[in-house]
């Protein structure tokens, strides 16, 4: 029997998903639903005076008005302590977009027709859209109780490494901004809460319906056997639907006080300001380096921009950037502290890579900008401060960041096998003499990130109750296998990946064998699908049940031949007694034979059914070499990429095919943050990119064909030897864009052009320096 | 709130009733008809998750009323696959793993069937701006366009498309539809 992991097969998702036949939130169907929509606030940074409802309540098909008032006791939406985020506002809105009122009708039509009647009379408040003006002189703290908007500092370096700047051959001061992004999966948010006598069920677009289920709870005073969660098919999340959302609680208070299911869609409109927001960074950095490009100290202080009211998780997403903003080289000393800010802005949270991309991103561009001060090669500076292949594991300066297996030079080699380096610098060269030609950039991007999220003691820092997964793989009496697994995927193929795993430790047939995920009343326990987790630990506790299974099966085989179990071998879908090479039993009359107690040695625990946890032993950190060639209209400042090669280290592939579309994807939202996207703001806190258009949500014609290619280093800290790779695209590709672009214009001195590099920059550019 | 009488014929089946006059095609296919392959991922016709044929041509579902639609023929995603048989566009998504999260695909399956209609052999460019009304946060779009690409090699839009565009309104060849009862084929409209 071959393996399948390893093997590209089409997924099991793909039939219903390409037929209609998916079952997203909107699809839910019960009886008797009523329809939630909210009033939100239309202005940045406000007092409510008034709220008046009559009107609205007395519209057809309208079954209530509430607002924060109206609410008393209900929980507030989950919050950093000290600063609980109200899930309708209380006196005061934060950001465009709050929600203030919410109303609910008997269809959404007449829910939103009501929504408008509402009228909401405020008092305008000074605007503070931007880290600047909310740590002005003349700043007010938005959040009530604070006595600042800079609501968390923290310094994670014993040194400021000020000594060892001071000392360096040379020192560059370099500032750095990795601008607010959108997540922007294709379904907005959903849920739909049934509140009854039995207790809570929320179906919702979430990548954690355990985490919720247990929030929710918590939350309500419920005990968790009361609340039900389902995640059913769920339409992207890239980090965003990690998040919880006042409409999870709204919507099942509602259902609870009218004693019907309540669903809330989201619009597009509203997904851009309510949805969490990523990235939102800006590093002041300082390196010191000597005359050869060796980095000998990095100093970098980050301000994390946390929006209007500070997410649980976002908060924290400067320590991930910290810990990694020494790349995969060995620098002496690196000094990371961050401080998080309060704005009038959405808040910010998990958008795919989570810290790590601003980590990336800096580091990268820093070696580019040492390259360039010293008039190297990048790709020579990088080569003289990667950590070694022979070096790994290998200790970070941070308590517990260790690498696992890797080769960072090896992927380096391995992209430029794809690319003919000198050939391309020819090629730049004489394209600059040749001012009718567009101009030519060629950027790399040799990143490290960390995927395959727990352990438990750095998760429990985000409020999970755990870093495990848990899986529990059963055999039914005709021999096909059912898998239970904590992840809920949403696009990511678990149910394709965890049966190519199953299929080769208990050798059945990949088509009979299927996943079960994403509702706590079917699923044992769970924690989601975050941080490049899926493969690394959820697919190492589906390993580990099946291997449970395997072994049980195992001892009814010997049973049945007669043997010694440690005789018994499985060989190619059958057990079989070493070196008798004609007794054997198939997995199917093995799996008949757990139901058959009279005919197993007395008091054997009938069934083949186990479950098992895998902690992981600590993080993982996916890697590669990323490649990227531009050209640059030098009339209109519009960059074309005219190649992409991504060389990427996940460890293990389970599906080729599958690893492939999650390198493009990532790639696709890391190229997009380069060149196009960003969420931008007036001074007033008006969104400047609330729709699709606005916020240029690449088409097709705007992203190019990319290459990719593998090197497998498999790692130590699971059993299945893989790391992740769901955030190693866009963890990677943005500065391999952004050092393209620069490269194409450092003849012209430029050093720096920040994202997103839109034609109106990079032309403003050009005309300023005269191409 | 205005209510008009409505015939609309949806994957060969025809629907009549009243509704109300603002309600959007897109609507009336998932709430009305109980279709829910046709999504919403925006309000401002964007991204391109409601794509459905209408009377032969590819449009935006949440930008038709459905009153608009009265006497026309539809198809959506789920009347593509006949007899159990995915369409060589449906089957090129699946084979080149031209989708992730699944949200997008109804739209971009009929906005690809669609080029496929009018582009029955289309290059790479062709491909990239057929769908370039269609907006996928997953794929990247690279195997979007090998997917195309393998259906056009491999059937083109294929036979539920051609059967709405030269024969609309007969029934779909999936037996368990119900065949409608003492109606018309709906209008001819050519695009």
């Amino acid at each position: 029997m071959g393996s399948m992991v390893g093997a590209a097969v089409v997924r099991k998702e793909d039939p219903a998903l390409l037929t209609g036949r998916g079952t997203y939130v909107d699809d839910v169907r019960l009886p008797g639903t009523v329809h939630m929509a909210y009033v939100r606030s239309y202005l940045a940074h406000a007092r409510i005076l008034s709220v008046d409802t009559t009107g609205a309540a007395a519209m057809p098909g309208v079954l209530g008005v509430w607002t924060n008032a109206d609410l008393e006791g209900m929980p507030p939406n989950r919050s950093v302590p000290g600063m609980e985020r109200p899930c309708l506002a209380k006196d005061r809105v934060h950001f465009v977009g709050e929600c203030v009122a919410v109303v609910v009708a008997t269809d959404r039509y007449l829910a939103a027709d009501a929504a408008e009647a509402v009228l909401v009379e405020y008092e305008e408040l000074p605007v503070m859209a931007s880290v600047a003006a909310a740590t002005a002189e003349d700043a007010v703290p938005i959040i009530e109780g604070t006595a600042s908007n800079v609501v968390l500092e923290q310094v994670l370096s014993a040194t400021d490494a000020e000594e060892e700047l001071a000392a360096a051959p040379h020192r560059l001061a370099i500032h750095l901004k990795n601008q607010r992004c959108a997540a922007v999966p294709m379904e907005p948010t959903v849920c739909l809460s049934d509140w009854q006598n039995s207790g809570l069920t929320i179906y919702a677009t979430t990548q954690t319906p355990h985490h919720m289920r247990n929030e929710m709870a918590q939350m309500f005073g419920l005990s968790q056997q009361e609340v039900r969660v389902v995640a059913p098919d769920v339409g992207g999340g890239f980090g965003a639907k990690a998040s919880c959302y006042p409409e999870f609680l709204l919507t099942a208070e509602l259902s609870r006080r009218l004693r019907r299911p309540v669903k809330y869609v989201e619009t597009r409109s509203e997904n851009m300001t309510s949805m969490v927001h990523g990235r939102a960074q800006e590093h002041d950095v300082e390196v010191g380096f000597d005359d050869d490009g060796r980095l000998l100290a990095l100093r970098v202080r980050i301000t994390q921009d946390c929006g209007g009211w500070p997410d649980a998780t976002g908060i924290g997403l400067p320590t991930l950037t910290s810990f990694m903003s020494g790349g995969c080289y060995k620098i002496p000393v690196i000094a990371p502290s961050f401080r998080s800010v309060v704005t009038n802005t959405t808040p910010v949270g998990s958008y795919r890579g989570a810290g790590r991309p601003e980590a990336s991103f800096m580091i990268e561009r820093v070696v580019d900008h040492v390259a360039a001060e010293l008039g190297l090669d990048p790709l020579e500076v990088r080569r003289r401060n990667f950590v070694q292949p022979g070096e790994m594991p290998f200790a970070t300066q941070f308590e517990g960041i260790v690498y696992d297996e890797a080769d960072f030079p090896g992927a380096l080699d391995k992209l430029l096998e794809h690319v003919d380096y000198p050939l391309l610098r020819k090629e730049q060269a004489t394209r600059r003499d040749d001012p009718a030609a567009p101009l030519l950039g060629i950027g790399f991007s040799t990143f490290v990130e960390m995927g395959g999220f727990g352990p438990t003691p750095l998760f429990e820092q985000f409020g999970y109750v755990g870093g495990w997964e848990s899986a529990n793989v059963r055999l039914n009496v005709d021999g096909s296998a059912v898998i239970k697994v904590g992840t809920s995927p949403h696009g990511q193929g678990h149910q394709t990946a965890f049966a190519q795993i199953v299929a080769d430790e208990l050798q059945i047939d990949f088509d009979r064998i299927t996943l079960i995920h994403g509702d706590t009343a079917t699923v044992q326990e769970g924690i989601g699908t975050m941080g490049s987790r899926g493969v690394p630990v959820g697919g190492s506790a589906v390993m580990k049940a099946a291997i449970k299974v395997r072994e049980k099966a195992a001892r009814i085989a010997a049973h049945m031949l007669e043997a010694d179990e440690s005789d018994v071998e499985l060989v190619d879908g059958e057990f079989r007694v070493k070196g008798a090479p004609g007794k054997s039993v198939g997995m199917g009359e093995v799996a008949v034979r757990a139901f058959k107690p009279h005919l197993l040695p007395d008091g054997f625990d009938l069934g083949l059914d186990e479950t098992a946890f895998h902690e992981p032993q600590n993080l993982s950190y996916p890697s590669g070499a990323h490649c990227c060639v531009v050209e640059i209209d030098r009339d209109t400042g519009k960059v074309r990429i005219a190649r992409y090669v991504a060389v990427d280290d996940c460890g293990t592939v389970i599906n080729p095919l599958m690893a492939k579309g999650q390198i493009h994807g990532g790639v696709a939202q890391g190229i997009a943050q380069a060149l196009l996207e960003e969420v931008a703001y007036g001074p007033d806190g008006q969104p400047l990119s609330g729709t699709l258009v606005d916020y240029t949500l690449p088409s097709a014609v705007d992203l190019p064909h990319y290459e990719t290619d593998h090197l497998v280093t498999r790692t130590s800290f699971n059993p299945l030897g893989a790391k992740g790779l769901g955030e190693s695209g866009a963890t990677a590709a943005p500065q391999s864009v952004v050092n393209a672009v620069v490269d194409a214009l450092s003849h012209l001195g430029v050093r720096d052009v920040e994202m997103p590099c839109t034609p109106q920059k990079v032309w403003r550019i050009l005309q300023q320096n005269g191409s | 709130m205005s209510h008009h009488k409505v015939r609309i014929t949806v994957n060969g089946t025809v629907g009549e009733g009243e509704i109300e006059s603002r309600l959007l095609l897109v609507h009336y296919l998932r709430e009305t008809r109980g279709l829910t392959g046709t999504h919403v991922g925006c309000d401002t016709s964007n991204c391109g998750a409601c794509t459905v044929m209408l009377d032969g041509r590819t449009v935006k579902s949440c930008t038709v009323l459905a009153v608009a639609a009265d006497g026309a023929d539809v198809l959506t995603v789920e009347g593509l696959a006949g007899g159990g048989e995915l369409s060589p566009v449906q089957e090129g998504f699946r084979q080149c793993h031209g989708l992730q999260c699944g949200y997008c695909t109804p739209g971009m399956v009929m906005a690809a069937t669609g080029l496929l209609l009018e582009n029955e052999a289309p290059d790479e460019t062709e491909i990239r701006e057929g769908i370039e009304g269609n907006l996928c946060r997953c794929t990247g779009y690279d195997m979007i366009v090998d997917s195309v690409r393998w259906a056009a090699a491999n059937g083109g839009a294929g036979e539920a498309a051609h059967r709405h565009v030269h024969g609309r309104g007969a029934p779909a060849p999936d037996a368990a539809a119900p065949a409608p009862s003492g109606t018309q084929p709906a209008p001819v409209v050519t695009p």
